[in-house]
C-alpha cells in the first residue's frame, strides 16, 4: 500500500522572518503575507511561528517560505529577508541573513544596525501618525512588498482587507500604502548601485 | 471561521485542519481541556460542533475528558479530544480501558517539548512510544502522524476510519511545527471521501454480544441506550463483559494482537520517495519527513542515490516496507527530534547485519532542517565507504 509522491526536483524559493516582540502582531503579519501569496498570487506557501509562553513581550517571530513548486522548508536556517520591529529581534538574527539578503528595520525601535545595507523606516512612527499603533505590523509589509515585489500590492491590500475588522478596514488598507510609499521613499535617496542591491523576488511569482 | 467550499484553495493551519477533518469524518463530541499547543483544534470544534447538533464540552482535566470521550463513544457518538505531552500522559489510564472495553474514540497528541511540562510553544516528536506503549498492559495501539497540513486533514479522517473499523483508540501524533504552520491546501470533495462508521448489530437483541469472539477483531457495535444489554469493563472479560477464565483472557489478548496482525495490508501506510534506486534510506515520519524529502532532492542533486521511507501509521510499525529496505540499502538514518525512538524500532527488524543504522536526534526542540540531514547522510556515506575493501560508491 506504499504510495509514490512526485516532485523529485529541487524549486527555487525565498523565506522571509518577521521579527519583534510578542504583542507586536508580528505572527499575523505572517499569516498576511502566506494569504497575499497562496490566496491572491496562487504560490505555494509554508508560515510557521516561533514565539515563548508569554502572551505579550518576549521574542515573537514568524517566517514565511514561499516557491511556485512543492515545499518542504518547515524551518529556514538561512534567511532572505529580515524584517526587526525590536532591537532584540536583530540581534537575535542578523546572523541568520543571507550574504544577499535584506534587512529592514524599524528607524525607531532598532537603533544599532548591523549593516550598511539595511533599509531603516519609522515603521512604529508611521503608524503612531497614521492614528494606531496596531498597524504597525500591516505598514511593515507594505515596506516589505514595496522593496521585494514577492506580491503585487494589490494581493496584499486583498490579504489585509480579507483579515481586517470591519471597523479598521481602511485604516490598514492605508498602513499598507503607507508603508509601501514610506519604504520608495528611504530608497529613493540611495544611488543606483546601492538600490540595486535590494533583491528583487518577483521573478518568483513568475 | 475557517470552514469552506472544498477544492478552493485556502490557507489552513494544521490544527484547524484535524478539526475540519474530524467534522467531515462525523465527529458529534468533543471533550478536552486546552492545552498549547493543541488549543486551535478545540477552538474551531467549540464554534463548529453546536451548529450541527454535536456537544462540546471543556472538562476540569485531561482524565476527566478522555472519560467523557469514551462514554459519548458508546452512546454512539464519534467522540475526540486533543491535547499535548502533559495531558497525553494523563489520559493513559482511560486509553488503556477504551482499548480494553472497545470503545472506537480518536485521541490528538500535538507534541511538544517534553518531559513533564517541558517546552509549551516548541516542538518534539517525543512520545511516539508513549503512544504505543503508555498505557499499562498488551493493547493494540494505532497512531498516524501527518506531514503536512492536508494530511492532518486526511489523516484525521483515516484515524476516525480506523477506530470505528477496529474498535480501537487511535492516536493522532502531530507536534507544534505541524499544529501551527499554515500551508495552501486545496481540501478534498468530500463526496469523494471514504468514510467508515461502526456496523450496528443485526441480531436479536437477547442474542447480542458486545465484546465477540472474532479471530480479526472487528465487530458490530451497539449504543447505549437502543435497548442492548451488554456490560463494559476494563476487567478481563468474555464476550458479554463478565470476568474471564484463564482460557477466555488468552483469547481476549490474542484477539487484541489479531487486530494489527490481520490487518497488516491495511495497516501499512508508507510513503516512499525515490527509493527505487535508493542505496540510502532516509526513515522519517511527521514534520522531520519534510526536511528528509528537501535532504533527499539536495542529495540527488549531488549524485547521491537516497531516497525517504516515510510511514504515515507509526502504530502498528511498517514492518514490511523497513524489511524490504533492508535488502537494498546501504545504511538507514533515522532522524528524529528524540533520543531514537523510531530507530530502535528499525533496528528491532534488522536482518543484515551490513546495513548500518544510524540517527540524528535533535534535542533541542528546533526543527531539523534538511542541510543537517544532507550533512548527515555525507558523512555517514563518506566514514562507511573507507571503511569497505574495494571503495562501494560514494555517490
Amino acid at each position: 500500500m506504499s504510495k509514490r509522491s512526485s516532485g523529485t526536483q529541487l524549486h527555487p524559493y525565498v523565506t522571509f522572518r518577521l521579527s519583534g516582540t510578542g504583542g507586536q502582531g508580528l505572527i499575523l503579519a505572517g499569516r498576511l503575507l502566506a494569504e497575499a501569496a497562496s490566496i491572491y498570487e496562487g504560490l505555494n506557501v509554508v508560515q510557521t511561528n516561533s514565539y515563548g509562553p508569554e502572551a505579550r513581550g518576549g521574542a515573537s517571530r514568524s517566517e514565511v517560505v514561499i516557491s511556485k513548486g512543492e515545499i518542504d522548508i518547515l524551518h529556514s536556517p538561512v534567511i532572505d529577508t529580515l524584517v526587526c520591529l525590536s532591537q532584540q529581534a536583530c540581534d537575535a538574527y542578523y546572523g541568520d541573513l543571507s550574504n544577499t539578503g535584506l534587512l529592514i528595520t524599524d528607524s525607531m525601535l532598532v537603533g544599532v544596525v548591523p549593516t550598511a545595507r539595511a533599509v531603516e523606516v519609522p515603521v512604529t512612527e508611521l503608524a503612531q501618525t497614521l492614528g494606531n499603533k496596531m498597524t504597525a505590523n500591516v505598514i511593515a509589509l507594505g515596506v516589505l512588498v514595496s522593496l521585494t515585489g514577492i506580491v503585487r500590492l494589490e494581493s496584499l491590500k486583498s490579504a489585509v482587507a480579507a483579515r481586517a475588522p470591519k471597523a479598521f478596514l481602511e485604516l490598514n488598507v492605508k498602513a499598507v500604502d503607507v508603508g509601501f510609499q514610506a519604504a520608495a521613499a528611504v530608497v529613493g535617496k540611495w544611488n543606483a548601485k546601492r538600490r540595486s542591491a535590494i533583491p528583487d523576488y518577483s521573478h518568483i511569482r513568475g | 471561521m475557517v470552514t469552506t467550499a472544498a477544492q478552493k484553495p485556502i490557507l489552513l493551519s494544521g490544527n484547524e485542519a484535524v478539526a475540519l477533518g474530524a467534522l467531515a469524518a462525523g465527529v458529534r463530541f468533543y471533550a478536552g481541556y486546552p492545552i498549547t499547543p493543541s488549543t486551535e483544534i478545540a477552538e474551531v470544534l467549540a464554534v463548529e460542533l453546536p451548529k450541527i447538533g454535536g456537544k462540546f464540552i471543556q472538562m476540569e482535566d485531561e482524565i476527566a475528558s478522555m472519560g467523557a470521550v469514551i462514554g459519548a463513544s458508546l452512546a454512539g457518538s464519534k467522540s475526540l479530544t486533543a491535547t499535548s505531552g502533559p495531558g497525553f500522559s494523563l489520559m493513559q489510564e482511560h486509553i488503556g480501558y477504551a482499548a480494553m472495553a472497545e470503545v472506537p474514540c480518536v485521541i490528538v497528541d500535538v507534541m511538544r517539548g517534553g518531559p513533564s511540562t517541558g517546552l509549551p510553544t516548541k516542538t518534539s516528536q517525543a512520545d511516539i512510544m508513549q503512544a504505543k506503549y503508555g498505557s499499562h498492559g498488551d493493547y493494540p495501539s494505532f497512531a498516524l502522524m501527518p506531514n503536512s497540513v492536508l494530511e492532518c486533514y486526511t489523516l484525521t479522517i483515516k484515524a476516525f476510519n480506523f477506530s470505528e473499523k477496529y474498535r480501537v483508540p487511535v492516536i493522532l501524533l502531530s507536534d507544534e511545527v505541524i499544529g501551527h504552520m499554515r500551508e495552501r491546501v486545496v481540501l478534498p470533495d468530500p463526496a469523494t471521501l471514504e468514510i467508515i462508521n461502526r456496523k450496528a448489530p443485526t441480531e436479536p437483541r437477547e442474542w447480542y454480544r458486545h465484546y465477540p469472539d472474532k479471530t480479526t477483531g472487528i465487530a458490530p457495535m451497539a449504543s447505549f441506550g437502543e435497548g442492548y444489554r451488554y456490560h463494559v469493563t476494563g476487567l478481563t472479560h468474555e464476550e458479554h463483559g463478565f470476568d474471564a477464565t484463564s482460557q477466555e483472557v488468552a483469547k481476549l489478548l490474542e484477539k487484541f494482537k489479531n487486530k494489527e496482525i490481520r490487518n497488516t495490508k491495511e495497516l501499512t501506510m508508507c510513503e516512499s520517495f525515490c527509493m527505487e534506486d535508493a542505496e540510502i534510506c532516509i526513515f522519517a515520519a511527521g514534520s522531520v519527513a519534510r526536511s528528509a524529502r528537501q535532504a533527499v532532492r539536495i542529495l540527488r542533486e549531488k549524485g547521491v542515490k537516497a531516497g525517504l521511507l516515510r510511514p504515515q501509521l507509526v502504530w502498528p510499525f511498517p514492518k514490511m516496507p523497513v524489511e524490504e529496505v533492508y535488502d537494498q540499502v546501504r545504511f538507514i538514518l533515522v532522524p528524529e527530534m528524540n533520543v531514537g525512538q523510531l530507530r530502535k524500532e528499525v533496528e528491532r527488524l534488522r536482518t543484515n547485519m551490513r546495513v548500518k543504522v544510524k540517527g540524528l536526534n535533535v534535542l533541542n526542540s528546533v526543527m531539523i532542517t534538511a542541510e543537517q540531514v544532507v550533512e548527515r547522510v555525507l558523512q555517514i556515506d563518506f566514514r562507511s565507504g573507507s571503511e569497505s575493501e574495494g571503495g562501494t560508491s560514494n555517490g
